[in-house]
């Protein structure tokens, strides 16, 4: 049984005025069902662009110029086959207009921006139903509560009349995810939706995205810089630089035996609860390199402290190497060694 | 809501008062009264002056009381719709303005809607496809809109419907009706000529109407939300317009109370030029013939529609925008 949304080699490109930025450089991964696959990366990776581009919503002017995005579906009308490529649907057509929000959902980063300021939270949560499923609206409008109350907001039969503005932080995100998730979609999109969030309503926001998971059975595809929040929630991880994989495994395997130098150093500088106060914290000196450069060889190449400038890293065309049954790792000199 | 709009109102009325004040000192700049002004015109036009006439007059505004009486009573009077009398017209001033503030009326009116019908598909549409070869197009002819004076364009029009069509196009009725009475060809003669005053005022507005579209707009679909709604699976004609459009009209929802005044005194230099039997003209002959009752009204007028105006752009405004409404506690 192939995979849930299997991706293959995701080569997305940006072309400005000044060159061609390869946000997305390919980017391979599979999903099965109701598993979690953390993305993680720095600023400007690439990893939002990942999921913009499964929902074929990359803005201009970015393209998919290769690759493929293979999504199981159950039929619908005017399709046969069991598996779509949504790279060579159009993205303004009916059919991406149908997958988007109801197979395929996604959920942003600042619930405050991304629901619209002068409609209520609960018109735009029942708009998804009113698309995508034949009901009625006072149907759509009871199944809206019924999705905020299992998001946990407190009565949720006032809070759908609420605006936006009128939520807290915290709830807004709640309710976010109750949009993302009333037409049951099989995988959700989790762009940075714990970002700003204060910690302890982070931790919330998880519990409740693993409990729907749990009882939906959707996979999730949850993008983040935070490794915290990444070692929590998800089974398989994606650490992304450059628009490219570096390092792919399980998540006891990321953490436990890093392999990729720029995977070690991640996460050795995250600050640990027992890290002395006062203490510097380690970063990573430099910074990424010029989006506009093409880049052969490790992208991470003269930020590296282990391969001290070694021309090989440099030149060695980039390439992921299993060097486990499911740990994948894409470093040169880490391959040449083994 | 209600509380907000009562609120509002008292608020009105010692402005209000504070304009009257004002407006009555500048009736009451020019040396001497009105009254004198009279005599002496009536005097160098060789007529002479009826003293009972001019008692009469001097009772009915009581010019012989200190001056805070003249004030209330002329207050008083305006209240009760008695606005004064016109000298150079020798008319009272609330029928001199009466049918000219209907028929300035129905023409801001018909501006308006033309302004809105044209300038809100262009501006979304040069939003939505901004650096596109039409929107180019749209902004060359936007900006000279924007640049022409209305009483030139005014005047070009006029120049050319009657060099090459023949037509004259001045004033709203054809002789024929200008002065009879009201009837139903009157009032299609009226619509015949209407069109002319409405494009010329209109493009202008139009085209400053497609600038502010077109930037609030572009602000506007770079908003997260609209990426939620296109996430959501809405076409993309319909997520633009019911979400970032009905952002982006937000602030020119709110200009429509602003326009009130300008139904008085706004198209004064384009009426001149066609020859519109609005107020805008009257307005600006009160003022060079020191006509200080009409002046007076008119200052009064246009103070007052200000005040309507601005609570009106509020009401609209908290009406469209439940963040204003309910007070956001968090900005956008």
């Amino acid at each position: 049984m192939p995979p849930l949304l299997e991706v293959d080699d995701l080569q997305v490109h940006f072309f400005i005025d000044e060159g061609t930025v390869r946000a997305v450089d390919g980017v391979s991964f599979s999903l099965e069902q109701g598993k979690t696959l953390g993305i993680v990366g720095e600023s400007g990776s690439g990893k939002s662009v990942i999921g913009q581009a499964i929902l074929r919503i990359v803005p201009s002017p970015g393209q998919i110029v290769n690759g493929r995005i293979l999504l199981q579906v159950d039929e619908k009308e005017n399709l046969q086959q069991q598996t779509l490529d949504l790279v060579t649907i159009d993205p303004r057509g009916a059919l991406a207009r149908s997958i988007r929000g109801s197979d395929i959902s996604m959920i942003f980063q600042e619930p405050m921006n991304s629901f619209s300021p002068v409609h209520t939270v609960g018109s735009q949560i029942m708009e998804a139903l009113l698309i995508h499923s034949d009901v009625s609206k006072a149907e759509a409008r009871n199944q809206a509560i019924e999705m905020l109350h299992r998001v946990g907001i407190p009565q949720p039969e006032n809070r759908i009349d609420a605006y936006p503005h009128q939520l807290s932080g915290g709830m807004r995100q709640r309710a976010m995810i109750a949009m993302a998730l009333v037409c049951r979609p099989r995988v959700l999109i989790a762009d940075e939706p714990t970002t700003a969030l204060d910690v302890t309503v982070q931790a919330q926001i998880l519990a409740l995205l693993k409990e729907l998971q749990e009882e939906f059975g959707m996979a999730i595809i949850f993008i983040s810089h935070n490794l915290g929040v990444i070692s929590d929630i998800s089974d398989d991880v994606l650490v992304v630089y450059f628009g490219r994989v570096m390092e792919q495994a399980p998540v006891k395997d990321i953490f436990d035996y890093p392999l990729h130098p720029y995977t070690q150093a991640l996460l050795r500088s995250v600050p640990g609860i027992d890290t002395p106060v006062r203490t510097e914290l380690a970063t990573i000196e430099g910074t990424l390199p010029d989006p506009l450069a093409y880049i052969v060889g490790c992208p991470f190449y003269g930020r590296c402290t282990e391969c001290g400038g070694d021309s090989v890293c440099r030149d060695q065309p980039y390439e992921l190497t299993k060097v486990s049954p499911e740990h994948f790792v894409a470093c040169p000199r880490m391959c040449i060694k083994l | 809501m209600i509380a907000y709009i009562i609120r509002r109102i008292l608020i009105m009325i010692p402005t209000l008062i504070a304009i009257s004040i004002i407006s009555f000192i500048i009736i009451q700049l020019p040396p001497g009264d009105f009254l004198t002004t009279y005599v002496s015109q009536l005097s160098a036009s060789g007529e002479t002056v009826d003293q009972a006439e001019l008692e009469a007059l001097k009772e009915r505004f009581g010019l012989d009381e200190p001056l805070y009486k003249q004030y209330l009573k002329w207050a008083m009077n305006f209240l009760q719709g008695d606005f004064g009398h016109s000298f150079e017209w020798n008319k009272p001033v609330s029928e001199l303005i009466g049918e000219r503030l209907s028929l300035t009326v129905i023409i801001s009116i018909c501006t308006i809607l033309f302004t809105w019908a044209i300038s809100l598909p262009i501006g979304i549409y040069s939003a939505v496809r901004q650096y596109s070869w039409m929107d180019y197009f749209l902004t060359v002819i936007g900006f000279i809109g924007l640049a022409t004076p209305n009483f030139l364009f005014a005047l070009v029009m006029l120049w050319v419907s009657y060099a090459y069509l023949g037509l004259s196009i001045g004033g709203l009725f054809s002789p024929e009706y200008a002065e009879a009475p009201w009837s139903f060809a009157k009032v299609f003669d009226l619509f015949k000529h209407l069109w002319i005053p409405v494009v010329i005022v209109g493009t202008s507005h139009t085209a400053k109407f497609i600038r502010i579209i077109r930037g609030n707009l572009l602000d506007e679909l770079r908003k997260p939300y609209v990426t939620t709604a296109r996430a959501k699976g809405l076409s993309e004609t319909h997520l633009i317009l019911k979400y970032p459009v009905r952002v982006a009209i937000n602030p020119l929802v709110s200009t429509i109370g602003w326009t009130l005044p300008e139904l008085v005194s706004g198209i004064a230099i384009t009426a001149v030029v066609l020859n519109l039997p609005t107020t805008g003209p009257l307005l600006l002959s009160a003022l060079l013939s020191q006509d200080m009752q009409l002046a007076g009204t008119f200052i009064m007028l246009l103070s007052s529609l200000t005040v309507v105006g601005t609570l009106l752009s509020d009401i609209l405004l908290a009406w469209v925008d439940p963040r204003i409404r309910f007070g956001a506690r968090e900005g956008l």
